[in-house]
């Protein structure tokens, strides 16, 4: 799986809204195992590039490598289709549904002379996948209305994992969550470094950036003001390249 | 394995029905025993009176289900009736139960496509072709009757037995059989919840929610169909007040059955069990002795307390 071509390659990306310049000139590479902060104001062009890079906007300009081939995402389900998974900011789940079926939504296994439903198989594997990513739920039958903020936010995390071959892009994901909930999702985002997955995260909380990314790319007004190695800055820099202030 | 720690969650909404049911048909057991209630003539006559109702309940559960509304059953019923009773004065059975089913699809479709890709809200969508149909229904037969006489059709779709069970009573068990199998078991039945719950999230999952909201649509017209077939049967004619006074009765046997208005949840046995306890209510209270006007306020009052239930339920 490991090779030196990046996972996602963005080069030279523009996007425009009629007169408006939402994003420009952004380019960025992220390796497996990798995760990258997108940081920036609010209007900046994060949501933006989220959603280009999940096929939900296509870019005015610049191109998509997706393992070292140009790919053009015509839908949310091509981009979904090449493994690319996104983590909603309002989570985007079934809230009366049980947890195996929002795991499974839209890609309901299904046994084949009649295609009918293959449940025990959707709950067996999300429980394997619960128990595996330590998601503590009471039951892969729970309704997702029954569960914590947490939870819920944990079992949108395990559907990107168990579904991206490639990619995860997690938007605002601990936004709504509590100090103890919040610490356990940053559990879950870590781990899928050691699937060896690419993580783009967007998130206001600089301290939880620090945490979790390994490079952290800033963006003002739409443009691209650099791109930091973690490790190698500090948050009174990344502060003055989203403000623009000194 | 996955049973350790489950929290058997007690669902209000969808347990009440059978609560409801067997408290109401143990009263009536009682207080109406020596009036005939627990004959066994009288328990089948309430099953084959409700048969073309429960019908066109399964229909509503799907469209519910995926947070829409349907109106237009109510006169679906008796322009399906109708049609398949004209054919069947110069056509063969087959031809007949096609136009009479087709004629039900045909509606339902329309209302699909208004609503799924014209974008139009579906219960005034609904609310209009209940107009339009009904009034359809008034002019293709100038008000008039049609009697159905095609012996073979009145015996499946009406009055037949087969093994000694009256076919109302197979044509329901197999509508409810189908229905709730097509509701739990198959991937249109998933995407039918997921669209109602959050169709966003359906959305971004893949599933192609206009589709899913023009197909269930469509089926439910089609239930009325083959209600509209099956009340041609039994009454050996058609006429264009058909299934007018099932609107009520219909909406209130899927809301008391367990399905939530909001969508996202809901039950076939639910409505099933709703449209028999309909039935049932109907029943009691005529050998109660109570006039139209009462049965009609006991009915609303029914819906209310289904309404109160249900909502209380997805609020907390």
């Amino acid at each position: 799986m490991t090779s030196d071509l990046p996972v996602l390659s963005l080069k030279g990306i523009r996007k425009t809204f009629g007169a408006i310049l939402a994003i420009q000139d952004v380019s960025l590479d992220l390796g497996a195992g990798e995760i990258v902060a997108l940081v920036g104001d609010n209007g900046a062009g994060k949501s933006t590039l989220i959603k280009i890079v999940s096929g939900v906007h296509r870019p005015t300009s610049g191109q998509i490598h997706l393992d070292g081939s140009a790919v053009v995402f015509s839908s949310a389900s091509s981009a979904r289709s090449l493994g690319i998974e996104v983590v909603y900011q309002d989570l985007a789940l079934a809230d009366q549904q049980p947890v195996y079926m929002n795991l499974f939504l839209g890609r309901e296994l299904t046994i084949p002379p009649l295609a009918l439903l293959n449940k025990s198989r959707m709950r067996k594997e999300t429980q394997e996948l619960v128990e595996e990513l330590d998601v503590r739920i009471p039951s892969v039958r729970s309704t997702i209305r029954d569960l914590s903020g947490g939870q819920r936010q944990g079992v949108a995390i395990a559907r990107a994992t168990h579904w991206a071959s490639k990619l995860v892009l997690l938007d605002e994901p601990t936004a709504a969550l509590g100090v103890a909930e919040t610490a356990k999702a940053e559990e879950l985002i870590l781990s899928l470094k050691d699937r060896n997955l690419a993580v783009l995260i967007v998130s206001h909380n600089l301290d939880q950036v620090f945490r979790l990314s390994d490079r952290i790319c800033v963006l003002r007004r739409g443009r691209q003001i650099g791109v930091r190695e973690t490790a190698a800055t500090s948050k009174n820099e990344i502060v003055s390249m989203i403000t623009g202030v000194d | 394995m996955s049973r350790i720690g489950v929290p058997k969650g007690f669902d209000l909404q969808k347990s009440v029905i059978y609560v409801g049911f067997f408290t109401i048909f143990l009263f009536f057991s009682f207080t109406l025993h020596d009036d005939g209630f627990l004959t066994t003539r009288n328990l089948t006559n309430i099953v084959l009176q409700t048969a073309p109702a429960t019908i066109m309940a399964i229909g509503l559960v799907f469209v519910i289900s995926a947070g829409e509304f349907d109106l237009s059953f109510g006169s679906a019923v008796a322009v399906s009736a109708l049609a398949a009773a004209v054919v069947l004065q110069d056509y063969p059975m087959l031809v007949g139960v096609l136009a009479g089913i087709g004629a039900g699809t045909l509606i339902g479709a329309l209302n699909g496509v208004l609503v799924a890709y014209l974008r139009l809200p579906s219960f005034l969508v609904t609310l209009a072709t209940l107009g339009l149909f009904a009034g359809i229904a008034r002019s293709m037969t100038n008000l008039r009757s049609i009697p159905v006489i095609n012996d073979s059709f009145t015996g499946i779709f009406g009055s037949g037995k087969l093994a000694s069970v009256p076919s109302l009573v197979i044509w329901t068990i197999l509508a409810v059989a189908v229905g709730h199998f097509l509701y739990w078991h198959t991937r249109f039945g998933a995407h039918v919840l997921a669209t109602g719950d959050n169709p966003r999230a359906a959305q971004v999952a893949g599933i192609r929610i206009e589709r899913v909201r023009f197909l269930v649509l469509t089926l439910c017209g089609a239930t009325a169909g083959l209600a509209g077939i099956l009340y041609a049967g039994r009454l050996q004619a058609a006429k264009y007040t058909l299934g007018e006074s099932d609107l009520m009765t219909v909406i209130a046997a899927v809301i008391v059955g367990g399905t939530a208005l909001k969508g996202g949840k809901g039950s076939i046995i639910g409505a099933l069990f709703g449209s028999l306890l309909m039935g049932m209510l109907n029943n009691g209270l005529i050998l109660m002795g109570l006039s139209v006007s009462d049965q009609m306020i006991v009915r609303g009052l029914i819906i209310l307390i289904a309404v109160a239930v249900s909502l209380r339920d997805t609020s907390h």
